[in-house]
């Protein structure tokens, strides 16, 4: 007798965006009674293949089958009809209502149309119980702490029937005696018989609560290991980062001048303790951590888009006064955010418009006059010297492709008087062959003299460009590798969240 | 997304995104030309170019408020007020400047509140222009007491009537002048949309419309922009109310009710977004002169005002949905 055939199984999912595939042929299966890992860094597919499963979003092709039978989700409410809850890391609950009334949203037990409300109540209580909460179920939600809203989350998903329950992240923002309670229940639902799929960056929790373990990179399905027995976390680790870094950047050495940045005791929204980097003419610095670990609040402080509270920014060996983005500018420091679309580019002005916006100024007849030649000149050099496709200098930039989009805003920066340049994920959502194009526009600014810093969570990415690492942890620095020292192991390893002690 | 080559929108809509309006228009005067009579009379004509200009004058400024993303409602008491503190002025012995002066740095300074509270306190400017609406309301009255003050300043009335270029029969009436509120209005028409085109302060109002974070993280200084916007509406609203308060001879704190919205209206009808970004002085003239045309045609045809309430109601709602289908598009 063969062992059974797992009650979950993904067949050959793939899912495309226009412009990027997210996921790749991944299959494999997860069987009842057990709680199944899924690892993999930022950006492998794991939230994609979670909202296929959840039927946020219908793959482009490949199923997955429960109990042998085949699914395609096209809705949530197919999935949650299957018996599929996921539970993502920002909860999805009314804070403004009660937690029972939280617990069957969307399908409250009613008579003739009037919600009836001591059934609602008696079987939230239920629901509840059956995880060992106590809580009142007339309790409204916002009156919960977060450990405990979770708990009506689960609640909600088993009021559904759901036999297959996955989470993401859940323990991110949990205290160490929260997420004991969590894992007990985990351990519980399992013991009920569901499947429990577990997303998580932290190693120490896949061997405290987990069977089984599969690893994405990429898109792709690395390897699932049906026990962890003999799996050991440098192994894990080695899978998620994976290939070789192979030497498609086109790294050379430049020679380093003068620091072009330097940061002293930083502190600010997103900081949990003073930061300080520096970066020196024709310097790569790469800035590697996982989501959430404060990169882009440092980036945004660093260009004076929030308030420093802390913490002295010198440019070329000048401090700067940061009240704003227009002092960070001139003095000599440019910010390519890490999201174009929201703010990166003006979706309904065009080409030329976006590329020129913060040169224009400099460039003026009469203090507010636009000069049109310069206009048309600038936008065409940079369009021309950053191979930008478009039809057009009019065309309206939302037309244009990630990558093209991003070459623009590139040309806006340099259109400036650039002494530092600050990249926020620069090659986000962008095509493999515009990727290459951007490598080369970030060496060749360094080999012209500007301090770049480019944030990544594409560790291959980082370590490729950067001639040091800086990682962040958590809100602050955790590390800083020179080229040499900066292996994908001790880069992961340093962004890794450090340990909680769980009373589990 | 669509790619760079794009499949083609469906010409209906991409005649209407470039000169839908100005074609409404075209045809909407030759048809009133033909069917409603004295339409096309050279006293109509001058009548009308009067009736648009107080809207047209305040469209000016309304199409940088809307253009950068906000909503200024404060200018409809603005133009009483305008015109009371100008009256005012003139009855205690002011001269034509003082008075017309004071008008002006009054509505500044109400544009200017209602700039620092949008823009720096980051509060809804719906509700914020519909506070200062009232509490302008409030003060016009107060300053009139409840009652229209009348002017009796000769170079005023004077100016307000003055008319360049002048035609006359043979018998010495008047055929066709265009009087200086009139040119004020074309002025003004001129001078925003070349500030709107041609001036880093114009494409900077488009790029905070368009996507106001990204515009700050470019280096433009939003806040600064938004209280500018606010402010010279705030003045030209009030001036505005001075040449209305001339041309009648009296500073009246009960004229012009409802005027923000025929001037949103009709900045929203030629085109101009609600949503910010898209906005240009053709839209603008566009759209006021077909809201002026439809309502002098149904005075011509002797529509009762209530109906006239409708029609317009019905085209603000209609432009609103074009707005809509455009953004979709």
């Amino acid at each position: 007798m063969g062992p059974p055939s797992p009650f979950l199984q993904f067949e050959d999912v793939t899912k495309t965006y226009p412009g990027v595939t997210a996921l790749s042929g991944v299959s494999f299966g997860v069987g009842t009674g057990s709680v199944h890992a899924l690892m993999g860094e930022n950006g492998a597919g794991k939230s994609t293949l979670l909202k296929t499963l959840s039927g946020s979003h219908a793959p482009t092709s490949g199923r997955l089958r429960l109990d042998g039978v085949p699914h395609v989700f096209q809705s949530t409410a197919d999935a949650l009809a299957a018996g599929v809850a996921v539970i993502y890391q920002e909860l999805h609950l009314v804070p403004g209502m009660t937690v029972a009334e939280n617990i069957y949203l969307g399908h409250l037990p009613a008579r003739r149309g009037l919600v009836d409300r001591a059934s609602l109540r008696a079987q939230a209580a239920a629901q509840l119980r059956r995880l060992g909460e106590d809580i009142d179920p007339d309790t409204l939600l916002a009156d919960l702490p977060i450990g405990q809203r979770q708990m009506v989350e689960i609640a909600k998903a088993l009021s559904r029937g759901a036999r297959v329950i996955a989470f993401d992240e859940p323990t991110s923002s949990l205290s160490a005696r929260e997420i004991g309670k969590l894992f007990t229940v985990i351990r519980d639902l399992r013991a009920q018989g569901c499947v429990i799929l577990y997303v998580t960056h932290r190693m120490e929790e896949i061997f405290k609560l987990c069977d089984a373990c599969t690893v994405l990179r990429d898109g792709r399905h690395v390897r699932t290991y049906a026990t962890l027995d003999g799996v050991t976390p440098a192994g894990l680790v080695q899978d998620m980062v994976g290939r070789d870094i192979a030497d498609v950047f086109g790294y050379a050495p430049r020679p380093h001048g003068a620091p072009a940045l330097e940061a002293g005791g930083l502190l600010g929204c997103g900081l949990s303790a003073p930061v300080s980097l520096s970066v020196a003419q024709g310097e790569i610095l790469g800035l590697f951590g996982l989501i959430g670990a404060g990169r882009t609040e440092l980036m945004k402080l660093l260009f004076g888009a929030e308030p420093l509270t802390g913490g002295t920014v010198r440019v070329h060996g000048r401090p700067v006064p940061l009240r704003s983005p227009g002092d960070a500018i001139a003095a000599g420091l440019a910010y390519c955010t890490e999201d174009r679309k929201r703010d990166g580019i003006v979706p309904i002005l065009s080409v030329m418009e976006n590329c020129n916006v913060s040169a224009r100024p400099a460039h003026v007849r009469l203090g507010c006059l636009i000069d049109d030649a310069w206009e048309q000149a600038n936008a065409r050099q940079q369009i021309d010297s950053l191979k930008v496709r478009t039809p057009s200098l009019t065309q309206l930039i939302k037309h244009l492709s990630g990558g093209n989009q991003q070459k623009v805003i590139l040309g806006r920066w340099l259109s400036t008087n650039i002494r530092v340049l600050l990249l926020d994920e620069p090659t986000r959502g962008i095509d493999i062959g515009a990727k290459s194009d951007i490598y080369q526009i970030i060496f060749r600014l360094a080999r012209e003299g500007a301090g770049i810093v480019v944030v990544s969570s594409d560790l291959p990415e980082v370590l490729g460009l950067a001639d040091r690492v800086a990682v962040m942890r958590e809100g602050a620095i955790s590390a800083i590798f020179t080229r040499a020292e900066a292996t994908p192991e001790r880069v992961l390893a340093a962004a890794l969240p450090l340990e909680k002690t769980t009373a589990a | 997304m669509s790619s760079p080559a794009g499949k083609p929108a469906s010409p209906f809509l991409t005649l209407l995104d470039r000169a839908g309006m100005q074609l409404i228009l075209g045809a909407l005067i030759l048809v009133c030309w033909l069917t409603v009579r004295n339409f096309g009379s050279p006293e109509n004509i001058m009548n009308l170019l009067l009736q648009v200009s107080t809207v047209g004058i305040v469209a000016t400024t309304m199409l940088f408020c809307l253009a950068s993303g906000n909503f200024d409602l404060s200018v409809g008491t603005l133009i009483p007020a305008g015109g009371v503190l100008c009256a005012l002025v003139l009855r205690h012995g002011g001269g034509l400047l003082l008075a017309t002066g004071t008008a002006l740095a009054f509505g500044a300074l109400v544009g200017l509140v209602n700039g620092v509270v949008v823009a720096r306190l980051k509060i809804n400017a719906l509700i914020t222009t519909l506070s200062t609406m009232m509490m302008v309301r409030g003060i016009a009255f107060v300053f009139a007491d409840g009652k229209s003050i009348g002017i009796g300043n000769e170079t005023m009335l004077n100016l307000a009537n003055a008319a360049f270029p002048v035609f006359r029969s043979s018998s010495g009436t008047v055929l066709f002048q265009i009087t200086l509120p009139v040119w004020i209005c074309l002025g003004l028409f001129g001078l925003f949309g070349f500030i709107l085109q041609r001036t880093t302060f114009g494409r900077n109002t488009l790029a905070i419309g368009g996507n106001e974070e990204a515009a700050r993280l470019a280096g433009i200084n939003v806040n600064r922009v938004k209280i500018t916007i606010f402010t010279m509406q705030g003045a030209v609203a009030a001036l505005a109310g001075v040449l209305l308060a001339a041309r009648l001879g009296i500073g009246d704190p009960k004229t012009a009710q409802g005027s923000e919205l025929s001037i949103i209206s009709a900045c929203v009808l030629g085109g101009v977004s609600l949503s910010g970004g898209i906005g240009r002085m053709s839209y603008v003239i566009a759209g006021v002169f077909i809201m002026g045309i439809v309502e002098n045609a149904m005075n011509l045809l002797n529509i009762d005002s209530f109906y006239q309430y409708i029609v317009r109601g019905a085209i603000l709602l209609g432009a609103v949905m074009l707005d809509c289908l455009k953004q979709r598009s």
